[in-house]
């Protein structure tokens, strides 16, 4: 894999609408997501950045209640980045 | 031999949608910080996709109050788990509520929490039923005008018609 991008380098640089909800505690940040993911299309991504510890659980709780896919989270810092593909992942 | 075949099957049917959620809150007290969690699990809720109703009774229809709900307060009498700690002789001294509530206001503030009045506008704008508590409404003197917008004014028979096709249920 030296030569190939890895999945996650992938994600890293995928083009997705970015929302930054660092410093707010629950339920905004499950809250703003909504509101954003309500917005896309099908297949569109949503990056989203949090520090609250509790997000590393609702996050991809409210993936799945809504049927959204989790593709990818990165903690680091005191933060975590998710990024989320509205609906289902084919 | 005959063979059967059942006329159930039928290979190009859609698959159903899934039922939506929802959710069914009782709020039935009138405290600052107990307007908080039917506020905060009704939203998440609706975020989540879900149908969502809270039923204001009680002291908890004050949240409903366009007078009441920007001053809600936190008890500084017989709260041990308070915004501040006093032994109860001293929590009953005028103006201790007062204090706890200025505490507690100061906490969400700091950590960005939006106040009960925004909290309501952002619940009732993802589509959250409010349902009012007629009884409560009679008892104590409230009238359709001294609520906020978008409440419905609703017994008991309709509160329980609407949970009773809840998958979750919570008394707060």
């Amino acid at each position: 894999m030296s030569e190939t991008a890895t999945q996650h380098e992938v994600n890293a640089n995928a083009d997705a609408t970015d929302l930054d909800c660092s410093g707010l505690l629950c339920p905004l940040p499950v809250y703003k997501a909504a509101l954003v993911l309500n917005e896309l299309e099908d297949g569109e991504l949503l990056r989203l950045i949090t520090t609250d510890p509790g997000a590393l659980r609702d996050i991809p709780a409210m993936a799945h209640q809504r049927g959204d896919t989790l593709l990818d989270i990165t903690e680091e810092e005191g933060r975590q980045v998710f990024l989320v593909k509205k609906g289902i992942a084919e | 031999m005959t063979q059967v075949v059942s006329p159930l099957v039928v290979d190009d049917v859609a698959e159903p949608k899934p039922r939506q959620k929802r959710i069914a809150l009782v709020a039935s007290k009138g405290t600052l910080d107990q307007a908080y969690p039917p506020l905060i699990l009704a939203s998440t809720a609706a975020s989540l996709g879900w149908e969502a109703g809270i039923y204001f009774t009680f002291y908890g229809l004050d949240i409903l109050h366009k007078e009441r709900f920007e001053k809600l307060k936190v008890s500084s009498l017989a709260n041990p788990s308070g915004p501040i700690q006093l032994p109860n002789i001293l929590g009953a001294v005028p103006g201790a509520t007062a204090a706890a509530t200025k505490v507690m206001r100061k906490w969400m503030s700091d950590s960005r929490m939006p106040t009960v009045p925004e909290f309501l506008e952002m619940t009732r704008d993802l589509g959250v039923q409010f349902f009012a508590c007629a009884t409560t409404m009679g008892v104590m003197g409230v009238e359709e005008k001294d609520l906020i917008e978008g409440s419905d004014i609703a017994g008991a028979a309709a509160f329980l018609d609407y949970a009773a096709e809840a998958d979750v249920t919570l008394f707060v």
